[in-house]
């Protein structure tokens, strides 16, 4: 018969009818699959017992696909038919992995999106991702017994739109129906159930295999709102194994370089090291090329004076972290570690006496993301009674439009929680324009230029109007993903016009650390141009409507010296308005105010009287 | 009238009645429903009702309302594992056939 298990009090399902969800890791070097039974959250493992899944897909001729510890093995031997860290390559460009010097053979395509020429089939990262969800799913679905309801699949907090977008499409082709995506860290506060506790600040501190991140969140609300991140892309657990190879060559008397990099030595230091986390001394041997074996041991105290530059060299970033979160140690409730390469006792020693409170490591580093995804999942699954924890993220930089002047406009600040849908009413600028340009950025600046272009689309039909009469109202949607969708639609038309976000190019990290820092760094003079441009755009304006006005009734109302007065000022003001003294601008536009005051008057009048040519009295009087 | 559950399993809820501190115990129970009659209830019980009554088995209170009971009279609760898929199962003395996959059951 089919195996039960425990459900919430008032919450068994009827028969073949158990929401089965899971929570997906997928990582960089390994993926876990996890889910919530019997009211406990863990992760699921293979048939020989293992729960990591390496993040590798090996290509057969015969079109077959091997996913996991095979194919990861495999790798050095067919390096062009089997693809590892392939999270590396979600939603960017082929510019852009192609400049990462892999082992792979891109090819020309007609798209943006690189593909990867393998002995089976041409295949984009997405494919490849989609290989990992599906044994993912096969093993949840045979654990579990049954089809899963859906997956939460969590993705760095620095993923942007299209990485998160492709991370997506992975999961639709791997045939799996995606409740949310979660960001890794947000997953990992769930997990040791920050989200239930008091309000407060907590650090997520991740050192993975090949990457750290350190994340600082804050939970108020009911809502977990990343307010910084920070990281070193190219440091992790594989640099201490390195540090002991090179330990041992050091010490046994080798300085050939090319041992450096070989396999069995850096296996063999890894093993070492997961060692040391348990024991005070470890017995080293190396066989040496001539025959003979060098023999000595390693005690944990030199083994962390080795380590202890890399792991200082983590806090740089911690320290960034926190500047740029603007929190104080003493606000930080909670530390939780994330990543295997947290198990070493030195880690958690500096770590705690870096932020100044014992970090959490009561769960599993390498699981803590998945469970947390479990847990998360299986509420969205419906099995909790009255849903007590309705988590949301944030979108972690704001989204706007591009507005005259090169200006960006922020329909969403960063930090909203999502899902969440702004709307605001811009118009024209020109007399009788019929169409407009909706250029959609994400970034903290205020200039376009400075800023990451999402999306341009235009939106046609608006009828002639004069300029600032047409209303259009632009409206920013984001889904639970954190993804976007935009709309444009003039009001007295109703003409629409709209775009999904799927942007082919992704930042990386750096590069939205970069941003925000930029946006701090460069906020006054930011502030200072914005204040240029739109005075600029001001003066453009007046310029465009005088010399409107001039062309339709200059001639008529005005006298020679009075013409010459107005195109002194119109003159003064594009000479200043090339400049860049927002003061001059505004006098010069002022001046111009004056000198056409009589003007308008007089225009105002002519109208008026147009208007009245041929009534009597009597027929305005009723 | 008797409910017993087997070390194993008894075993897995003490764990998962770890977590819980407001768990009171593992509450047993057939409802109608299902496509051939009766499904069983394995739930967690944060109450203890006054139609209800208690076995213990292995250090775990097994709770099971009167009615339920007339159904169940016998059951023995089982941990087993299939394959990958583990899990509890009902050895129920009182059932005369159960559809395919033993979720819903008649007397």
């Amino acid at each position: 018969m089919a195996l039960l298990q425990i459900s919430e009090p008032g919450q068994s399902a009827a028969p073949h009818q158990h929401r089965l969800a899971v929570g997906i890791d997928l990582g960089t070097t390994n993926s876990l699959v996890a889910s919530v039974r019997s009211g406990v959250a863990e992760t699921l493992a293979c048939g020989d017992g293992e729960h990591l899944l390496p993040s590798a897909v090996r290509y057969f001729l015969d079109g077959q696909t091997e996913v996991g510890r095979l194919a990861f093995q495999a790798a050095p031997l067919d390096p062009k038919n089997t693809i590892v860290s392939v999270k590396r390559l979600m939603g960017r460009g082929r510019a852009e992995v192609e400049q990462m010097h892999l082992p792979y053979e891109f090819i020309e395509t007609d798209s943006v999106v690189p593909r990867i020429h393998t002995v089976a089939a041409d295949v984009s990262p997405v494919e490849v991702s989609a290989e990992i969800l599906k044994s993912l799913k096969l093993r949840a679905e045979e654990t579990l017994g049954g089809e899963l309801v859906g997956a939460v699949i969590t993705v760095p907090a620095y993923f942007d739109d299209a990485q998160r977008q492709a991370t997506k499409d992975a999961a639709r082709l791997a045939g799996l129906k995606v409740l949310r995506l979660l960001n890794e860290p947000t997953a990992a506060a769930v997990a040791y159930g920050l989200d239930c506790g008091s309000e407060g600040v907590h650090v997520v501190y991740d050192l993975g295999g090949g990457t750290f991140d350190v994340s600082i969140l804050r939970f108020s609300r009911g809502v977990f709102e990343v307010l910084a991140t920070a990281g070193d892309s190219a440091l992790g657990g594989d640099d201490f194994d390195q540090l002991i190879v090179d330990w041992m060559l050091l010490q046994a008397g080798f300085d050939d370089d090319s041992l450096r990099g070989s396999r069995a030595l850096l296996h063999q230091a890894r093993d070492i090291k997961e060692q040391l986390s348990d024991v005070e001394r470890v017995d080293v041997s190396v066989d040496c090329p001539d025959g003979s074996v060098w023999q000595s041991e390693l005690k944990r105290d030199e083994f962390n004076q080795l380590v202890d530059k890399l792991i200082r060299k983590t806090l740089l970033p911690c320290r960034r972290c926190l500047r740029d979160a603007g929190v104080e140690l003493e606000e930080i409730e909670a530390v939780v570690m994330v990543g295997g390469s947290t198990r070493m006792p030195r880690v958690r020693e500096l770590v705690g006496e870096f932020f100044q409170t014992d970090p959490l490591v009561s769960i599993d580093p390498d699981r803590v993301v998945a469970i947390g995804a479990a847990i998360q999942a299986d509420v969205l699954a419906g099995n909790k009674p009255d849903s007590e924890m309705l988590l949301l993220d944030v979108i972690p930089l704001s989204l706007g439009l591009e507005t005259m002047g090169g200006l960006v406009e922020k329909l969403v600040p960063r930090n909203t929680t999502i899902p969440v849908a702004r709307a605001q009413e811009f118009t024209t600028f020109k007399d009788g324009q019929t169409a407009m340009s909706v250029h959609v950025l994400q970034g903290e600046r205020e200039l376009v230029s400075d800023c990451r272009s999402l999306a341009k689309f235009e939106l046609r039909g608006i009828p002639p109007m004069v300029a600032g009469a047409a209303r259009i109202r632009v409206t920013f949607q984001i889904d639970a993903d954190g993804l976007l969708s935009v709309v444009a639609e003039e009001l007295s038309t109703r003409v629409k016009s709209r775009i999904e976000v799927k942007p082919a190019y992704g930042l990386n990290e750096a590069e939205i650390e970069q941003m925000l820092r930029d946006s701090f760094d460069y906020a006054k003079e930011d502030m200072a141009v914005r204040n240029l441009r739109e005075q600029q755009v001001e003066a453009d304006r007046a310029f465009e409507a005088v010399n409107a006005a001039l062309a339709a009734d200059g001639e008529v109302l005005l006298s020679v010296e009075e013409r010459a007065s107005i195109d002194t000022a119109l003159d003064v003001l594009q000479q200043v308005r090339a400049g860049d003294q927002i003061q001059t601008i505004k006098q010069a536009i002022d001046r111009l105010d004056q000198a056409t005051a009589d003007f308008a008057e007089r225009r105002m009048d002519a109208s008026v009287q147009k208007v009245l040519k041929g009534h009597t009295l009597d027929q305005f009087q009723s | 009238m008797t409910i017993t559950l087997t070390e194993k399993a008894a075993d897995h809820v003490k764990k998962f009645l770890e977590s819980r501190s407001d768990s009171k115990g593992l509450r047993l129970g057939v409802r109608t429903s299902g496509c051939s009659g009766m499904a069983y209830v394995l739930e967690f019980a944060d109450k203890i009702g006054s139609e209800d009554q208690v076995f213990e088995g292995h250090g775990v209170k097994v709770i099971v309302d009167s009615k339920s009971l007339l159904y169940l009279d016998g059951t023995e609760l089982d941990f087993v594992k299939e394959g990958l898929n583990e899990g509890f199962k009902f050895n129920n003395p009182n059932v005369k056939d159960a559809c395919g996959c033993g979720e819903s059951f008649n007397v």
